[in-house]
């Protein structure tokens, strides 16, 4: 008994001593200097599988925070930082989020890689009054609209329409559609489905793969061999892109291959080592920057966020940066408009952007719209000689 | 019919050898210690992953490879000294949730040295699909099942022929009588350990120019292995690499018949069925004790 | 009873005590969050505990207990019209019958053998979660009504605060009972020598069953709590790393130690929040902890320490 007494007050002191830790890490947090700077909370999933999201998204941040504060900062503050790694979890997203509302205290949050972190968190921010930004696919974040809550990315909805729209110029129009199991692959096809008829689309096969699949072969033999199939699609992203280009050259399948704009990076062709060849898809105007006309608005600024982004990191651009690049303009923007971090305002100005040119399109949002990108915003890429081809 | 069918078998075969190769390094561990090796699968990220940043470092591919296991080894040697063997009497939970550690620390260490990203390997012999009656099949494939018959054979000479081998077996079936007999059975264990880590890594190198290799890539192919391992009966080197080509080609027939979208829960239904049913598993071994 | 009661009244007391002085220490609503996470938490590493530490036998697969627990909190209302008690007890009921289905033949072998059937047993429902997207939402999750309580809405983080505590005051106050009964000297002895056991009369199979089932109904109602209390659940839950991460803190903690299990879920709640600054680190520092643990304290952090003062002491 005595035994069991001491083990308790043991742990007590133990509870005791984390709970102290944590005030006092929390303490150095709150300790910033004296010029106040403006906090951007951001929670992102730079590690775990959609690190391919989060990392790119949380070095742009950085690099464009620390670029914003030389200038001199914005209404004469600074600009900072704090972010945490939520990864692809929910539950982590939803404790980071209060983390930043309540302790952190930040003006706006930018964040959620993914869509179930985002759509985790939505109920938080709306209560607590504070504007976000999605760096998100799915359509689900603004339809319906909610009143706190923004985006940047593309929608899987536009993506499908700028393949499907370039399917019915090609007069294809029987599809085999693969998805992955994941939340982006799944929303992706499943805008496929949805959207098929208004297009004249039929899908006459339709295959799934599982989490770290290494081979697609099976499901791309029933496409292949479905009667009149005229065209493919596959929905999904990370190394399984890849493995699908490879499989399907493979097969000797020789029908148009689109792939979504989740497959928007050199690793992509990197990966499927020849395979990615002749495959089309919808990218935006960042990862083309070069081959755009020059009249064209967004060249100028998709070609110095490449360029930043590349000589700072060592590393090729991906559209995903581009969608943190623009969350931070939008949002410096509209608290340089509202001349105020005053919540209420700076959500009112983000309603507001109006023909901001950003890396992934030109955004006019409004009450009923909070992304505020359309189907223009795409453009329509092969794959040739392992580099990116803007098609007219 | 018969080409849908044969480009089926040829996908189950492939990604069963996969599983076999890996399945193999847990029975080897398994004889050998008793020990369930989470970190299996660790062990195959870190074969493709080492070669990949050796060969970007300017190593070119075979002296990378060759490096690759040997790290590997290495990384199996460090497990086995310094955590089954400082863990004595840790018990079997103990003992798995040590190596469970292991393959998290791995991971972590394997994202913070090298990258997120995910890294293809060129194929040994080119990409120029093979074409058997209207299906196609990739050279690796072969290199793969090549690889798979090699080591089989090695390894049956190995246990059969060799004194290291007949010890290793010894300490297996009774690791007292073993050691009365002047068996070193830390020794064994240590080996095991590296055997099967090098055997891991060799599968890591021979499956990247498929699956590429990222530093996850070893969480779902060590799970399967480890269906492999048991499917096949635990502790049983052939059996694994037949539980390997059963549950690739149940995989493989399961996407390609019936529906992709449950292609994954077949392993486990498996192993599943295989534990209710015949906890010896389908190849037999005694070593499920009823209680 | 009044036996039972006055079994641990000090470990008791002290607990009580402890959470009753959190509002003192927990300054806003993340603290109250993370307190909250823990308490549920610690709810199911006690079950675990009772399986790992007492009974001697592993699950890597009580995450899937755990979701079918929030799965069944979040569907049921939502779709079915339940009451949201009604559909927590109906989760539980099925996830008794489950874990029943399951140990009756697997404990009947020894080993690895539960290890395995859970492990593949969490996967295959967490696949089943990712893949029915029409009921689940697939793998972005789904949202998750207001849990109510004799007609009242459970809203709040101080009203979810002193839920969880008093929940898991009840969870030890059982647990500790289990232990100190003729159940827990039967299943000290399983863990002991299982053949010794069954030598002395001990329906050594009987106790484990019990104990597998019991661990796996408490994670699903720590299950329907969180979901609940999270609003929103992901199949994540049922990951196979989330597994994992229970018998982390279950073997942080002390194997058989009631006080660990909460200590090891407290510590393991709070330790990502004080590394959130070093993501990268994040995992490097978990497998160690892990590997450590079990090297250098395989009695665990609680048990070790008690021990260490109870040799000064003596």
């Amino acid at each position: 008994m005595r035994f069991f007494r001491k083990l308790t007050r043991r742990a007590a002191l133990a509870m005791a001593g984390v709970a102290a830790l944590t005030l006092a890490h929390a303490g150095t947090a709150l300790a910033g200097d004296a010029k106040e700077p403006i906090k951007i909370g951001s929670f992102l999933a730079v590690t775990g599988p959609a690190s391919f999201l989060g990392d790119p998204e949380l070095k742009t941040l950085q690099l464009y925070i620390g670029k914003i504060n030389k200038e001199g900062g914005v209404l004469g503050r600074p600009l900072k930082l704090v972010h945490y790694d939520a990864q692809h979890l929910a539950k982590k997203a939803v404790t980071f989020t209060r983390r930043l509302i309540e302790q952190d205290k930040v003006d706006l949050i930018i964040g959620g890689s993914t869509t179930g972190t985002t759509m985790a968190v939505v109920k938080l921010v709306e209560r607590a009054q504070i504007p976000f930004i999605s760096l998100a696919g799915a359509s689900v974040i603004i339809d319906p609209v909610k009143k706190w809550v923004f985006k940047t990315p593309h929608t899987d909805r536009l993506a499908v329409r700028k393949i499907f729209s370039d399917m019915k110029k090609r007069g294809l129009s029987k599809l085999g559609l693969l998805s992955g199991s994941g939340g982006f692959d799944k929303s992706c096809a499943g805008n496929a489905r949805k959207l098929a008829k208004d297009y004249g689309i039929t899908i006459v096969a339709d295959e799934t793969h599982g989490k770290g699949d290494t081979d697609m072969t099976p499901q791309l033999t029933r496409i292949k061999n479905t009667p009149g199939v005229q065209a493919f699609l596959y929905c999904g992203f990370g190394a399984p892109t890849s493995i699908v280009a490879r499989n399907f050259k493979q097969l000797g399948m020789k029908i148009p291959h689109y792939q979504s704009h989740g497959s928007a990076s050199m690793k992509f062709i990197k990966g499927a080592q020849g395979g990615a060849e002749g495959v089309r898809l919808p990218v935006a105007a960042l990862l083309v920057a070069e081959q755009l006309p020059d009249d064209n608005p967004q060249k100028k600024v998709a070609l110095a966020y490449k360029r930043a982004y590349e000589s700072a990191y060592n590393d090729s651009v991906s559209t995903f940066g581009g969608h943190a690049y623009d969350a931070l303009m939008i949002a410096v923007n509209a608290i340089r408009r509202a001349g105020t971090t005053d919540k209420a305002k700076v959500r009112d100005a983000i309603e507001q952007t109006k023909n901001y040119i950003g890396a992934d399109g030109i955004y006019n949002m409004s009450p009923t719209d909070h992304l505020g990108l359309d189907e223009k915003s795409f453009v329509m890429v092969e794959v040739r000689n392992g580099t990116w081809k803007l098609l007219k | 019919m018969l080409a849908e069918f044969l480009q089926f078998l040829f996908s189950g075969l492939t990604v069963g050898a996969v599983y076999g190769l890996i399945g193999l390094g847990f029975a080897v561990i398994y004889n050998a210690s008793n020990v369930i090796n989470f970190a299996q699968g660790e062990f195959v990220m870190i074969g493709g992953m080492a070669t990949v940043f050796l060969m970007k470092a300017g190593l070119p591919m075979p002296p990378a490879v060759a490096l690759a296991i040997a790290g590997a080894a290495l990384v199996g040697w460090l497990l086995a000294r310094f955590g089954i063997e400082t863990a004595k009497g840790a018990g079997v939970v103990g003992l798995i949730i040590i190596t469970i550690g292991a393959s998290i620390l791995l991971r972590g260490l394997a994202q913070v040295i090298w990258d997120r990203n995910f890294h293809p390997l060129p194929s040994i012999s080119g990409d120029a699909p093979i074409h058997v009656l209207g299906a196609t099949l990739l050279p690796q494939s072969l290199w793969i099942g090549a690889a798979l018959i090699v080591i089989m054979a090695g390894l049956r000479h190995f246990f059969a022929h060799t004194r290291t081998g007949k010890a290793m077996r010894a300490a297996a079936i009774d690791p007292l009588a073993a050691q009365l007999m002047g068996v070193d059975v830390r020794r064994v264990v240590r080996l095991s350990f590296v055997l099967s880590a090098a055997l891991g890594a060799l599968a890591g190198v021979l499956v990247a120019p498929i699956t590429m290799t990222y530093a996850n890539v070893g969480v779902m192919l060590g799970l399967k292995g480890f269906a492999a391992a048991i499917v096949g009966g635990l502790g049983n080197p052939l059996g694994a690499i037949a539980g390997g080509l059963v549950v690739g080609i149940a995989e493989a027939m399961t996407a390609g018949y019936l529906s992709s979208a449950w292609k994954d829960v077949v392993a486990f239904v498996i192993i599943l069925f295989v534990l209710l049913f015949m906890p010896n598993g389908l190849f037999g071994r005694a070593e499920a004790e009823r209680a | 009873m009044s036996n039972l009661l006055s079994l641990r009244p000090g470990g008791l007391a002290l607990l009580a005590a402890i959470i009753a002085a959190g509002p003192l220490v927990l300054q806003n609503g993340f603290h109250y969050n993370v307190a909250i996470l823990a308490g549920i938490n610690a709810m199911v590493c006690i079950g675990l505990n009772l399986l790992i530490g007492y009974a001697g036998q592993i699950s890597l697969g009580h995450a899937g207990f755990f979701a079918l627990g929030a799965y069944a909190s979040a569907i049921l209302p939502e779709r079915f019209g339940f009451h949201p008690a009604g559909a927590l007890l109906t989760g539980a009921v099925v996830v008794g019958l489950l874990a029943f289905a399951i140990a009756r033949p697997i404990l009947r072998l020894r080993g690895h053998y539960l290890a395995m059937a859970t492990l593949g047993m969490g996967i295959i429902i967490s696949i089943v979660l990712d893949q029915e997207v029409d009921i689940t939402g697939g793998p972005d999750g789904m949202p998750v009504g207001d849990l109510t309580l004799f007609g009242q809405v459970v809203s709040g983080e101080l009203a979810w605060y002193w839920l969880i505590g008093a929940l898991l005051f009840v969870t030890t106050w059982l647990a500790l009972n289990l232990v100190h009964s003729p159940v827990g000297r039967a299943l000290k002895a399983v863990h002991g020598s299982e053949i010794a056991a069954a030598a002395m009369g001990v329906d050594v199979f009987h106790y484990k069953v019990l104990v597998f089932v019991f661990s796996a109904v408490l994670a699903s109602v720590a299950g329907s709590l969180f979901a609940h209390y999270n609003g929103f659940i992901t199949p994540d839950e049922a990951s196979f790393i989330h597994s994992i991460q229970l018998v982390t803190m279950v073997v942080l903690g002390g194997m058989a130690s009631i006080a660990g299990s909460i200590v090891g879920a407290v510590v393991l709640t709070v330790l990502p929040q004080m590394l959130a600054g070093f993501h990268d680190y994040e995992m490097i520092v978990f497998g160690a902890i892990l590997m450590g643990t079990m090297i250098l304290l395989p009695e665990g952090a609680v048990p070790t320490l008690a021990k260490r003062i109870r040799e000064r002491l003596a």
